[in-house]
């Protein structure tokens, strides 16, 4: 045995008197990027939410010519049918959200599961667990969505179930890394020793010790999902026309792009500033993970 | 060979008023530090985690770790001022003029590269010798200079092929090779074995006396140092207080903490109680004007708390920096409170009985053939040193350890291996307190969270009752109630571990095993922690084993001793008995390896 010393780090930060998770929060708080993300994704996300009770006209109904320039009637002018772009635009991010969301929760909570059992297996079941989820790897996420929608049909809830369990793998191989760590040291012996059931330390003793690149990667999955549901909405296997769903009115008024291109900023411009708002948090938070580990080295 | 000494004159290492900042808040790591080394002299630092030892030593080769810089004060080597030079200058001066070895050889050497190449890579990049020729002899004669054979099948080997101690003697051969005339040694004998310290500790001794250097001896350990050193510099938050010859340092040492720590080490012949000191030392930013000593202090007084004591001479070559110095020194010298004697322990059937355990890791079998019996109410040591295996039977025995064959029984009842096959009453009555409590407390849990976890799998208590006993027992291993609901990264090491401690006592276990509890602490919080187990194995009955490599430790808290060696028990017996006559050839030999402050006494 060699003799243990106290973890020496190289830089004199003085400790914080707060709960860890506390600090994590705070510290990505500290952060200018994690304000700006924040900022946009409210923004996006009260759109999304709200933002139907303040629409002009109904998403469906035809107010004026297909292509028709942005006036007094319609702020932003109208689709390719003739329906208020402004009023597609403020329903249509509800679809996208949801979906997205629920599917990283999907994905986050298998990845979570498979990740820990693995990491705390150190037997064959790690590598079957850990292969099968290099299989789904080795597929890009969108192509496998593809196959599946194409095969079954545009249902929303393969879609869900589709991106998240795509999305598994990738959160499994983040958190059976950080776990690996974690379930060699002593207090996981502790828990052992007086009996503590495996469930129960996994989620109890091991889990919380890897929010920090927990929280980083599911958010940057929420990014994935978004990108990747908004992509399988504009080749139209989401949401099903007359539905306002910006992936949807992206692929509708591409044609008349030329004419009337708000039909088509509109929702780009929300999807992309929607992805770089959860990404700039998960940075955020990143970094703030970081800090506490050479917080925590200095102690 | 060059002898720069005599070149200027006087000391070769010379610091003066040296104080070291943290760049962002602006306070002090260490100040007003001075001292002076001779050529040919060992200068011992010695201090406990965070009194800034490690930070001297760096300066000397006018290096900071990242977040602090040299605030003030000259360090002079061979009478030139480093902190003066340019940084090219100072690239020279490291590892030819002064060089370092740290604590960790494991980390300090490139993995990807072969122990040859290393070696010659430090002469060639200070140009030492004229010619590839040259080097190579040089090369040869250090790894004799430092005991490592020399043939190429050596020097083709990568570090992890190679022990701890042969590790540590590459950096020593690395830190040697250019005949530096200052060495600093960062406690490189930390975590090697007794007996290849004791090589490691000969080999700096010869080299630094043959080759006149002058060598700064950082370290925890006071009887590590006191077996190097002609003088030693007791270091407390920062400042020196005390520097002194060793033998006067430890007969009539004049500064109250230099006092404590020196009894807070234990003693082979354990005349003497081991005690520790309450408190903590303050942390940089956290200090107080005065005596940063006074809150812990017995004998301050007003004054202490208002300014820093200046230096003073209490005797040729001896400072210390206290008010009360003549007080301290008019006690009489060396009054310590003797050791009490452990009550004695009547045979029984054992609450423990391990028959014939052959326990193995994989492929290869670490404990061969062991049996061993611990007594109601007995204090067990577990000694030996690494690789020995006893960690290995003390896991058998918990139940985290399942790999083997033989019988444990509990009381007569049969143990299954592993604690998953036991009752919850068997894996009550077996508690086991781990080596760091750095790695055996969840930071994510409060202390309350962490004792009552047992608790609440054990009994079936009601929340208020769980409350009640967790306060208790945190009481009872000297901790406040407020504790409960702070983390652990919010506690020092010594905290830390009595929390690990009241988490096993809070169970009632039956028999308590302690695996190289007081490893990971300081002395004067190791004296703590072994003062507390020893009250509580005494109040409360409590049967123990006590795995330790440290065997002065031994005695202070053990009824009986068990020494292991590569798996096998060679030696048991009472504990006076083995320390004062050992039987085995082994025993003798870890004796005899042990560095002792009496020794120099």
């Amino acid at each position: 045995m060699t003799t243990a010393t106290a973890p020496a780090g190289p830089a004199f930060i003085s400790p914080k008197q707060r709960r860890p998770g506390v600090v994590l929060l705070l510290g990505a708080w500290g952060q200018a990027r994690t304000k700006i993300g924040l900022g946009l994704v409210i923004l996006l996300v009260g759109c999304a939410l709200i933002g139907p009770l303040f629409a002009p006209a109904d998403p469906t109904e035809f107010v004026a010519a297909p292509f028709a320039e942005p006036s007094a009637d319609a702020l932003f002018g109208t689709d390719n049918l003739g329906r208020d772009v402004l009023s597609r635009f403020l329903w249509g991010g509800r679809s996208v959200l949801s979906l997205a969301i629920l599917s990283t929760l999907i994905g986050v909570s298998l990845g979570v599961a498979i990740g820990l059992v693995a990491a705390y297996a150190r037997n064959v079941l790690d590598d079957v667990l850990m292969r099968t989820m290099d299989v789904i790897l080795a597929f890009p996420q969108i192509v496998l969505a593809l196959v599946a929608v194409a095969t079954v049909g545009p249902k929303l809830w393969l879609l869900v179930l589709v991106v998240g369990i795509t999305t598994a793998p990738r959160v499994a191989r983040v958190v059976r890394g950080a776990a690996l760590d974690v379930v060699e040291r002593d207090f996981v012996r502790a828990a052992e020793g007086i009996g503590v059931s495996r469930n129960k330390i996994l989620f109890g003793e091991v889990l919380p010790n890897v929010t920090s690149p927990l929280v980083v990667e599911a958010s940057l999955r929420l990014t994935f999902s978004i990108a990747l549901i908004s992509a399988l909405s504009f080749l139209g296997f989401g949401l099903q026309p007359p539905a306002a769903d910006w992936g949807l009115m992206i692929n509708e008024n591409r044609l008349g792009l030329e004419i009337q291109p708000w039909g088509v900023v509109l929702p780009v411009t929300a999807i992309g500033l929607l992805t770089i708002g959860t990404s700039l948090i998960g940075d955020g938070f990143s970094r703030a993970s970081i800090g506490i580990q050479r917080g925590a080295r200095a102690e | 060979m060059n002898t720069p000494a005599l070149e200027h004159g006087g000391p070769v290492v010379e610091v003066d008023g040296l104080r070291v900042d943290v760049v962002e808040q602006g306070f002090d790591i260490v100040d007003e530090i001075s001292f002076q080394i001779d050529a040919g002299e060992v200068l011992g630092l010695v201090g406990e985690s965070g009194s800034g030892k490690t930070t001297v030593g760096l300066t000397l080769m006018g290096h900071t770790r990242r977040g602090a810089r040299i605030a003030r004060g000259r360090i002079l080597i061979e009478g030139r001022d480093i902190l003066k030079l340019r940084p090219s200058e100072l690239r020279a001066l490291r590892g030819r003029t002064v060089s370092y070895v740290p604590q960790d050889p494991a980390s300090a050497l490139n993995p990807a590269l072969r122990i040859g190449t290393q070696l010659e890579e430090t002469l060639s990049a200070h140009e030492f010798g004229s010619s590839r020729a040259e080097r190579r002899e040089r090369l040869d004669e250090m790894l004799d200079e430092v005991l490592l054979p020399r043939d190429q099948r050596f020097l083709a080997r990568y570090p992890h092929q190679l022990s701890g101690g042969q590790q540590q003697r590459v950096g020593l051969a690395m830190a040697f090779s250019c005949r530096p005339s200052v060495i600093v040694l960062d406690e490189p004998t930390t975590g090697l074995d007794v007996t290849t310290q004791a090589h490691v500790l000969d080999t700096v001794r010869d080299l630094c006396s043959v080759h006149r250097i002058a060598a700064l001896y950082v370290s925890h350990d006071l009887a590590v140092v006191s077996s190097l050193a002609s003088r030693v510099a007791v270091m407390y938050a920062g400042r020196i207080v005390e520097l002194g010859p060793r033998h006067e340092l430890y007969h009539a040492a004049a500064h109250p903490y230099a006092r404590r720590l020196i009894e807070a080490i234990p003693e082979i012949s354990g005349r003497h109680a081991l005690a520790g000191i309450p408190g903590t030392a303050p942390r940089p930013g956290h200090r107080s004007s005065g005596c940063f000593f006074t809150p812990r202090c017995t004998y301050a007084v007003e004054q202490c708390g208002r300014e820093f004591p200046p230096v003073e001479r209490v005797g040729d070559d001896h400072e210390v920096r206290c008010y009360r110095h003549d007080d301290v020194l008019a006690e009489a010298t060396r009054d310590r409170k003797p050791a009490q004697a452990l009550g004695a322990v009547a045979p029984e059937e054992g609450v423990i009985a391990a028959d014939r355990i052959t326990a193995s890791y994989g492929e290869r079998e670490v404990l061969h053939d062991v049996s061993l019996a611990v007594q109601p109410q007995e204090c067990l040591a577990l000694v030996g040193e690494s690789g020995s295996g006893k960690t290995t039977l003390a896991r058998c025995i918990s139940g985290l350890h399942r790999d083997f064959t033989g019988e444990l029984r509990l009381r007569g009842e049969h143990l299954a291996p592993g604690a998953r096959a036991r009752t919850l009453k068997m894996r009550q009555e077996i508690q086991y307190v781990f080596q760091s409590p750095y790695g055996s407390l969840n930071p994510r849990r409060t202390v309350g969270q962490i004792v009552g976890q047992p608790l609440k799998l054990f009994f079936d208590f009601r929340r208020r009752e769980t409350e009640a006993r967790v306060l208790a027992v945190l009481e009872r291993v000297a901790m406040s109630p407020s504790i409960a609901d702070r983390y652990p990264d919010q506690l020092s090491g010594g905290e830390r571990q009595r929390v690990a401690i009241a988490r096993a006592l809070v169970c009632k276990p039956s028999l308590l095993i302690c695996d190289e509890v007081t490893s990971a602490l300081d002395v004067s919080v190791q004296a703590a922690i072994v003062e507390l187990l020893r009250a509580l194995q005494q109040d409360m009955g409590l049967t123990m084993l006590f795995v330790t490599h440290n065997l002065p430790l031994v005695r202070s808290i053990a009824h009986r001793v068990v020494v292991m060696s590569e798996g096998r028990i060679v030696e048991v017996g009472p504990a006076d008995r083995v320390l004062d006559a050992p039987e085995a050839e082994y025993t003798q030999k870890l004796l005899a390896n042990t560095p002792t402050l009496e020794a120099v006494a």
